[in-house]
């Protein structure tokens, strides 16, 4: 969260922005983070920044496999990648482990 | 009328920018540098994890011991306490630094940037790192490693991947160890074999004993061949 913030207020400064009220993330399901803990991590980091009081929105991104014997998509449900067409194994993750700063609103 | 055109104004003053950059955690930055730091001086670097007890030490030992000649390897070990493990890899007269974490429960890649500073890494073809035995938690550090070898012993139960399974999708490598004593304790191959594979099908498998030297050799040509492939 805290390179998070840093990214933000360096993207604002450098915009000529003198607040940031509200932060957008995309958090991809794998991406081995908790929603909630950046809920909770949030305003703490936040203080003492131009990004205090800020809100905080989370666009969550649900993983999203291609099967690379058939190329269907599909997401996968539990931990094996298992094709429900082919039943073919596959490692190709084309989305679900994103942790991006999209975008913010300033003033 | 005032406080309206105040209100307005701030409305107006309101704009979005657009940033769509990934968010890298400092660990991931400082990964990043010891991996850059590793290839250049054309090392094969290697981040072993598995559960307290499963072997790792043993297994190091045994590789460094074996490939001696071969191969020149260093060592940098994770533990919360005792230098015992860098005195054990030591005795096969390979360099090794322990880290003594304290109370974390994983090595980080700032511990690694630290301790592999006090290595020689000119005189080495093979980096090891052998983390704190823990499945859960160093899953999530990237070391700048370029093997993630994930080890199971015999005595931890076939279903072992599917309680942990985070960890073992990051498996490039998965060594079974302890084959030597699988039918003794029951050991279920297939099962074990099958749920590694369903789970991360891209991890190459090695079932091994270190104790006895059972299926070592595979492993070290397969260490050969990847350290000749990456230079």
């Amino acid at each position: 969260m805290q390179s998070a913030i840093e990214l933000a207020v360096e993207n604002a400064k450098a915009q000529g922005a003198q607040q940031i009220h509200r932060v957008n993330m995309r958090v991809g399901a794998l991406a081995g983070v908790v929603p909630d803990s950046l809920e909770f991590a949030f305003p703490i980091v936040c203080q003492g920044t131009m990004a205090e009081g800020a809100t905080l929105e989370i666009e969550f991104i649900p993983a999203l496999c291609r099967c690379s014997s058939c190329n269907s998509e599909f997401e996968p449900k539990d931990f094996f990648y298992e094709c429900p067409n082919c039943k073919a194994l596959t490692v190709d993750l084309l989305r679900g482990k994103e942790l991006e700063l999209a975008y913010l609103e300033v003033s | 009328m005032e406080i309206r055109d105040h209100a307005k104004r701030a409305e107006a003053e309101q704009r979005t920018i657009v940033i769509n950059q990934g968010v890298l955690s400092k660990n991931d930055l400082l990964a990043r540098e010891n991996r850059a730091l590793f290839k250049s001086k054309r090392l094969l670097t290697m981040n072993i994890v598995s559960s307290p007890g499963s072997g790792k030490t043993a297994f190091i030992e045994r590789t460094l011991t074996d490939i001696k000649g071969r191969l020149r390897g260093g060592v940098v070990v994770g533990d919360l306490a005792t230098d015992n493990d860098a005195k054990r890899i030591a005795r096969s007269g390979s360099p090794a630094i322990q880290i003594t974490t304290g109370d974390t429960c994983h090595l980080d890649a700032e511990m690694v940037a630290e301790a592999t500073a006090k290595l020689d890494l000119n005189a080495l073809d093979l980096l090891i790192i052998e983390n704190v035995g823990n499945l859960v938690c160093p899953s999530g550090y990237d070391l700048g490693e370029d093997l993630r070898v994930v080890m199971l012993s015999t005595t931890e139960g076939e279903d072992k991947p599917l309680k942990y399974p985070t960890m073992f999708k990051t498996a490039d490598v998965v060594i079974l160890n302890k084959m030597d004593i699988a039918e003794v304790v029951g050991f279920d191959r297939e099962t074990a074999l099958s749920n590694i594979h369903r789970l991360t099908p891209q991890a190459i498998v090695f079932e091994v004993s270190a104790r006895t030297g059972l299926g070592m050799e595979a492993w070290y040509q397969f260490i050969e061949q990847r350290l000749a492939a990456a230079r």
